[in-house]
C-alpha cells in the first residue's frame, strides 16, 4: 500500500474539525492518540450488536462476544509476536501492567536487601510501584543514569547488575525525551546473570516494530490508548515461565476454578490475572487498531514518522534561541524543547491558542526534569497522520510565543 | 475603592479586547507590574504548592488591612496574580473572606480556572483567602 498522509489523515474524524477557528494540528501524541474510524466503529459494534458478559458461554451473544474476544488476544500475541496468546494478561493501561508485576512479582521473588534497577527517564508509573515495593521489602532501587543528550550511561548499567539484582525494569523509549533506549543489549546483558527485564512499551509500541520474542523481554507492558485503541485498556506481556509462578494479582470472579470457603484453586493463564468482567469493547477495539497498522504498514509509518522527525527537527533548529531536551541518536518522532528562558507554561497558553495541541510540563517524568534542571519543557510528539504542514503551524506559534515574551 | 468596584473597572478594560491575543498581551504586561515579594520572602513557606509554575505569594497585615505581594516564574500566572492582588489587597480581612471573584468568569479567564490547568489560580484565591482568616483569627484573639 502507498503511505497517502491526505487518505489517512481522513481516517481519523477527530482531526477534522476546527480549535480556535483554525484546523486543529494534533501534536500530543505521546499523551494519548487519536483513533481511527475503525477502532471507533469496532468499539459501537460491539455495543449496537454484540455486547455480552464473555466466558460464561450460555447464550449466543455470550459465545459470540467471548469468541471475538479471545481472537482479539491472538491478534495481539500475532502483533507483538509472543510465543503463546496465553502471556497477553489484559489490563487497564501499563501503570495498571507495571502494578501487576510490582505487586505479584515482587510478592513471590523480592525480599530484603534484593535489588530493583530502573533508569533515571522513567515515567512515575514505572518509578513509584518499585520504590512503593522497595519500601515494604526493604529492597533497594538503582537507577541508570544519563548523558547530556538523554541516552543512558551503559557502563554504569552493567555495573549496577550484581547478585543482588532481581529485576531490571526499563522504557523502551522515553515519553519526556523520545530517547529510544537499546532494551536488546540490556536485556542480553541481564540475561547473563539471570536477572528479567520488564520493558515499559507505552512508547515504543506506537512507532517501533515491537517483538518480544526477538527481544527476550520478560515482561512487556503497553496502553491501547497511545497506539490508536480505546481508552482503559492495555496490556501485560509476561513470559509462561514468570507468570505460571506468580501469584494472582486481584481476585474475584474470573480467575478462579473452584471456590469453597475452604479453599480456591485459581484459574490457568491469562484467566488467573483477569479478575471481573474485562474491557472488552476496548480489547476489540485493540485488535482493530493493530489491524488498522498492519494495513498502512508498519515499516511505512517507521519510514514517514522518522522523516517527520527530520524535517521537523530541522526546522525548528532555524529559530533562534530554541533548546532541545533529548537529542539522543536513535528517537522516535518526538521533539521536547524550550524557548529562551520563557517558561514552558507561558509558550504553551500561547500555542494552545494558535490551535497546535502540544503538551508542556515535566511529563510525569520530575526525576527526568530535575536531572536536565529545569521545570518542565514543551513537547511536540508526532503520528502518521500529523503532516509537515501542520509543522509550519506549530514554527509560526514559537514565533508568536518568541514575539509575546521576548 | 471597593473590592466591587475594582472588579468592574477591570471588567471594563477586558471589554476593550476584541481577540485573545490582546488579552494576553495585557496579562503579560500586568506580570511585570506586580507588586513583587521582596526577594529575602521568596522562601518556600511563601510556595504556594499545585501549580505547574511557581507562585510565591506573601501577606502582611496593616491597620486592619491585608497588602498581598507575589512573584512567579511565569509571566501569564504573574499578570493573573497582579489581578488578584490588584482586587484584594488593601481591603479587610471580612472583605477578602467574601470576595465572589464573579469578574474571572466575565473577562474569560474561566479556563484558568479548571483544575488541569494547574496554574495555581484556584490555589492563589485559596491561598488568599486563607491568609484573610488567619489574621481575622488572629485579630479576634487578641
Ligand atoms: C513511558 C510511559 N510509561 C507509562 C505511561 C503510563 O501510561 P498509562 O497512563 O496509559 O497507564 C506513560 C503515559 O504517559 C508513558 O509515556
Amino acid at each position: 500500500m502507498i503511505f497517502d498522509i491526505n487518505k489517512i489523515k481522513q481516517d481519523f474524524p477527530i482531526l477534522q474539525q476546527n480549535i480556535y477557528g483554525k484546523p486543529l494540528a494534533y501534536f500530543d501524541n505521546a499523551a494519548t492518540a487519536q483513533k481511527p474510524k475503525v477502532v471507533i466503529d469496532t468499539v459501537s459494534k460491539y455495543y449496537s450488536e454484540e455486547n455480552a458478559n464473555i466466558h460464561r458461554g450460555a447464550h449466543y451473544l455470550s459465545n459470540k462476544a467471548t469468541e471475538s474476544f479471545e481472537n482479539a488476544r491472538k491478534n495481539i500475541q500475532q502483533y507483538i509476536n509472543a510465543e503463546n496468546s496465553h502471556e497477553i494478561i489484559f489490563t487497564k493501561g501499563t501503570t495498571d501492567s507495571i502494578n501487576l508485576v510490582a505487586s505479584s512479582f515482587g510478592r513471590k521473588f523480592i525480599s530484603k536487601d534484593d535489588e530493583i534497577i530502573i533508569s533515571v527517564m522513567e515515567h512515575h508509573s514505572n518509578i513509584v510501584p518499585w520504590q512503593i515495593l522497595c519500601e515494604e521489602k526493604k529492597a533497594k532501587l538503582n537507577v541508570i543514569p544519563i548523558n547530556e543528550k538523554g541516552e543512558i550511561i551503559f557502563d554504569t548499567f552493567e555495573e549496577l547488575l550484581n547478585e543482588k539484582t532481581k529485576l531490571v525494569a526499563i522504557t523502551h523509549v522515553s515519553n519526556a525525551l523520545g530517547t529510544i533506549n537499546p532494551v536488546k543489549e540490556i536485556i542480553s546483558k541481564a540475561h547473563e546473570k539471570n536477572i528479567p527485564v520488564l520493558i515499559d512499551g507505552a512508547q515504543s509500541i506506537p512507532h517501533l516494530k515491537v517483538d518480544v520474542k526477538k527481544l527476550d523481554c520478560d515482561f512487556y507492558c503497553f496502553s491501547g490508548h497511545k497506539v490508536y485503541a480505546p481508552m482503559g485498556v492495555g496490556i501485560l506481556y509476561g513470559k509462561e515461565k514468570f507468570l505460571e509462578e506468580m501469584p494472582p494479582y486481584q481476585s474475584g470472579g474470573e480467575m478462579i476454578k473452584n471456590v469453597t470457603f475452604k479453599k480456591t484453586v485459581f484459574n490457568e493463564l491469562p484467566f488467573k490475572f483477569e479478575a471481573g468482567t474485562p474491557n472488552v469493547g476496548g480489547v476489540l477495539g485493540l485488535s482493530a487498531a493493530f489491524d488498522y497498522l498492519n494495513k498502512i504498514g508498519r515499516e511505512n509509518i517507521e519510514v514517514y514518522e522518522n522523516e517527520l522527525l527530520n524535517y521537523a527537527s530541522e526546522e525548528l533548529q532555524k529559530i533562534n534561541g530554541l533548546r532541545f531536551i533529548g537529542t539522543a541518536k536513535h528517537k522516535t518522532s518526538l521533539i521536547s524543547f524550550l524557548i529562551g528562558d520563557i517558561h514552558p507554561y507561558d509558550a504553551g497558553i500561547i500555542i494552545d491558542k494558535m490551535g497546535v495541541a502540544i503538551r508542556t510540563g515535566h511529563h510525569c517524568a520530575q526525576p527526568v526534569m530535575d536531572w536536565f534542571k529545569i521545570p518542565g519543557t514543551i513537547r511536540a510528539s508526532f503520528a502518521f497522520y500529523n503532516t509537515k504542514d501542520e509543522n509550519g503551524r506549530l514554527t509560526e506559534a514559537i514565533l508568536q510565543v518568541k514575539k509575546m515574551f521576548g | 475603592m471597593t473590592i466591587q468596584e475594582i472588579e468592574n473597572q477591570i471588567i471594563s478594560e477586558f471589554a476593550n479586547f476584541d481577540d485573545w491575543m490582546d488579552k494576553y498581551n495585557y496579562l503579560i504586561d500586568l506580570g511585570k507590574s506586580i507588586p513583587l515579594i521582596d526577594q529575602k520572602n521568596k522562601i518556600n513557606n511563601n510556595l504556594i504548592s499545585g501549580c505547574q509554575s511557581k507562585v510565591w505569594l506573601r501577606a502582611e497585615y496593616n491597620d486592619g488591612k491585608i497588602i498581598f505581594t507575589a512573584d512567579s516564574d511565569a509571566v501569564i500566572t504573574k499578570g493573573i496574580a497582579n489581578l488578584l492582588i490588584r482586587v484584594l489587597s488593601n481591603h479587610t480581612p471580612d472583605e477578602i473572606i467574601n470576595a465572589d471573584f464573579k469578574f474571572i468568569d466575565i473577562i474569560g479567564l474561566n479556563e484558568h480556572l479548571s483544575p488541569t490547568r494547574s496554574n495555581g489560580l484556584i490555589s492563589m484565591i485559596k491561598q488568599m483567602k486563607l491568609y484573610a482568616l488567619a489574621f481575622k483569627t488572629k485579630m479576634e484573639a487578641n
